[in-house]
């Protein structure tokens, strides 16, 4: 076991920033904290770190007890989401400050640090761009060298906040995947701070999904995707519609017509009920969800539909170009039917 | 680019040949105001820097080239530039690490009558120089508090360029304190945590970090300081004594000749010290140029 979290609570005045917050991290794991602000991400990240103290629980890796160790003992890589690069130093600088301040007899030779600087000047492919300064660089290539740096001192845990957030979208979707190269060559177990449902699934081994302050579902991310085990993770991970229906064994029934219901725990009587935009099907006659066709995007790879009921509800579907609902116009009345729903 | 259709009939040439669009007569600028706010800054300038200024330098020649070199070259005017500059300098150094200390206890640290101290760092600024001057006099001759705690040692401080050393320290701490302090305030916490991850002690992220990042700031304060100090009469005429050649400054020998009706004699001198202040700040522009460039670019 690698790093293990156990209970930790955490404070600020009145306000719990954490509560009763426990998981573990496999070797080498590639770990997505996702929750909205002000849900308590970062605060984690930075007790790992050692920045913030918690007010109760443990954190211990590999047997250590991290909490008796101070920030500059834990060898704990950490990415800001400001870069908080030195200003005053350039790239290469950057890249040496945590083995140039060792005491002299840990600290590598010169040329053992020159060596180490070259090698993750190359990891970060800005070979060329050592003798640079910060003010110098683009902002995906700043984020490069935070992570460079941080990567110098051979980290047993790399932690990165919201690694991707001040970037433009191709930027980061580029970033992204280089990340995750960069964590498959050096097998450092990673968490990283997101709030970006997308990015979590799309670039995590697992993914803690936080809210207020305490655990709402671990996962892997086709399983958190496939079996949420609460609204908030379903509504967090996507576009979400919301209707009241009839349950019994499994079946959501709507009055006229019903589909299976995907759930934790069996549920029975009237409920809402939650549905994905493409977990639908679109009909001229009912029965169905009496809606119009409040907007089409024809953008992407599927089209994207906006239905309004007669009550003002609005729905979000999506279907494939070629479908039935590739020649709805604006206006048109459909029948809308889920083909799955969510209940929790 | 070249066109050799010919043209369809009807159609209309988006350009004629030989068409050029009207040149720009200014670029476009994003915040408005460029010519009033530049008008003012000159106009301004001239009036409050430069005409005295060029008054002064038409003043000293009366008696010629040669008039103007005897009097610069007397060795007690020689001594006193000595004095006055070597004095500056060396206030201006020891304020510079006095000064960045006081900022950085002051927006570093949380403790009582913090705001007290605050304030007590601008008194220097707000005192008449010469109650200064009468009160660092009292406290550093030979029978004052401070004073006296040296006679035994045979250091006097009072009436020796000690004395304006001590003057010049006074009158220039607020100087470094106020440059440094806002900088100080504003630097990035998380700067310093990243420091503290990648392992540096707090003394090692103090050096390392925080005050090369401080030295722009540290550098105007120091220029100000130092400038200040270049020109400062009032403190320093009642602690130093006034002996020719020993702890005469040169704006108190620009007084003397002025006294003695020697016009151009006073501007001489004055126009010495000016070029040497002005050779020393352009020597920190310098300086301050390169480590902005450095930082930003």
């Amino acid at each position: 076991m690698s790093l293990v979290v156990q209970n930790i609570t955490k404070r600020f005045s009145d306000f719990a920033a954490l509560n009763d917050v426990s998981f573990e991290a496999q070797p080498g794991e590639f770990l997505a904290l996702l929750g909205p602000s002000g849900s308590g991400k970062t605060t984690l990240l930075r007790l790992l770190a050692g920045l913030d103290r918690p007010d109760t629980g443990r954190i211990d890796f590999d047997g250590l007890d991290y909490l008796t160790l101070s920030a500059r003992d834990r060898r704990v890589g950490m990415v800001f989401q400001s870069y908080a690069l030195f200003r005053h130093m350039t790239v290469a600088q950057n890249i040496a400050f945590g083995l140039n301040v060792r005491p002299s007899k840990d600290r590598p030779s010169k040329a053992e640090i020159q060596a180490t600087v070259q090698r993750l000047l190359k990891l970060i492919q800005l070979e060329d761009l050592g003798k640079r300064y910060p003010s110098q660089l683009s902002g995906g290539q700043r984020q490069r060298v935070a992570l460079a740096r941080a990567l110098a001192i051979n980290p047993r845990i790399l932690l990165l906040d919201e690694p991707f957030g001040a970037l433009d979208a191709l930027v980061r979707k580029d970033l992204r995947r280089w990340l995750r190269r960069i964590h498959d060559e050096t097998g450092v177990t990673t968490l990283f701070v997101t709030h970006d449902q997308e990015e979590a699934l799309d670039l995590a081994d697992r993914v803690v999904v936080l809210k207020d302050g305490q655990i709402e579902q671990i996962g892997k991310p086709l399983e958190l995707y496939r079996h949420p085990q609460s609204a908030f993770v379903f509504d967090f991970l996507g576009t979400s519609n919301q209707v009241p229906a009839n349950l019994s064994d499994g079946i959501a029934d709507f009055g006229g017509f019903s589909a299976p219901v995907v759930s934790p725990k069996a549920l029975n009587g009237a409920q809402t009920v939650r549905f994905r935009p493409f977990d639908t099907h679109l009909h001229h006659e009912g029965p169905g969800f009496e809606a119009k066709v409040l907007s089409l995007l024809p953008a992407g790879a599927n089209l994207r539909l906006e239905l309004q009921s007669p009550t003002g509800q609005v729905f979000e579907t999506q279907h494939a170009h070629d479908s039935e609902a590739s020649d709805l116009r604006l206006n048109d009345t459909v029948y809308l039917r889920p083909s799955k729903v969510y209940a929790f | 680019m070249t066109v050799n259709a010919t043209p369809t009939p009807g159609a209309v040439p988006l350009a004629t040949e030989g068409y050029k669009p009207p040149k720009a007569t200014h670029k476009a600028r994003v915040l408005p105001g460029f010519g009033l706010s530049l008008g003012i800054t000159l106009t301004y300038l001239s009036l409050i820097v430069v005409l005295p200024l060029a008054a002064l330098l038409a003043r000293p020649w009366e008696h010629g080239l040669d008039g103007v070199w005897q009097t610069i070259s007397d060795p007690r005017v020689l001594a006193s530039l000595r004095l006055t500059f070597t004095t500056s300098l060396l206030a201006a150094l020891v304020n510079l690490f006095a000064g960045l200390i006081v900022a950085w206890v002051l927006t570093r640290y949380e403790f009582p009558g913090k705001g007290l101290v605050d304030a007590l760092v601008d008194l220097p600024f707000a005192l008449p120089t010469a109650v200064a001057g009468v009160s660092l006099c009292s406290m550093y001759a030979a029978n004052g508090w401070v004073g006296s705690l040296f006679a035994p040692l045979g250091l006097r401080i009072a009436y020796t360029p000690l004395g304006i050393f001590v003057a010049l320290v006074f009158v220039g701490l607020p100087f470094i304190v106020r440059s440094v302090q806002p900088v100080l305030a504003e630097f990035d916490a998380e700067v310093e945590e990243a420091a503290a991850t990648l392992g540096a002690t707090p003394l090692q992220t103090t050096l390392r970090v925080i005050v090369p990042s401080l030295a722009p700031a540290l550098l105007t304060g120091f220029s100000l300081a130092f400038a200040r100090a270049v020109g400062e009469y009032g403190s320093v005429i009642f602690i130093a004594g006034n002996m020719p050649f020993v702890s005469e400054i040169t704006p108190l020998l620009i007084v003397i000749k002025l006294e003695e009706f020697d016009y151009a004699g006073a501007a001489a001198i004055a126009v010495a010290m000016l070029s040497l202040a002005f050779l020393s700040l352009l020597l920190v522009n310098a300086l301050q140029l390169l480590l902005s460039r450095r930082g930003r670019a």
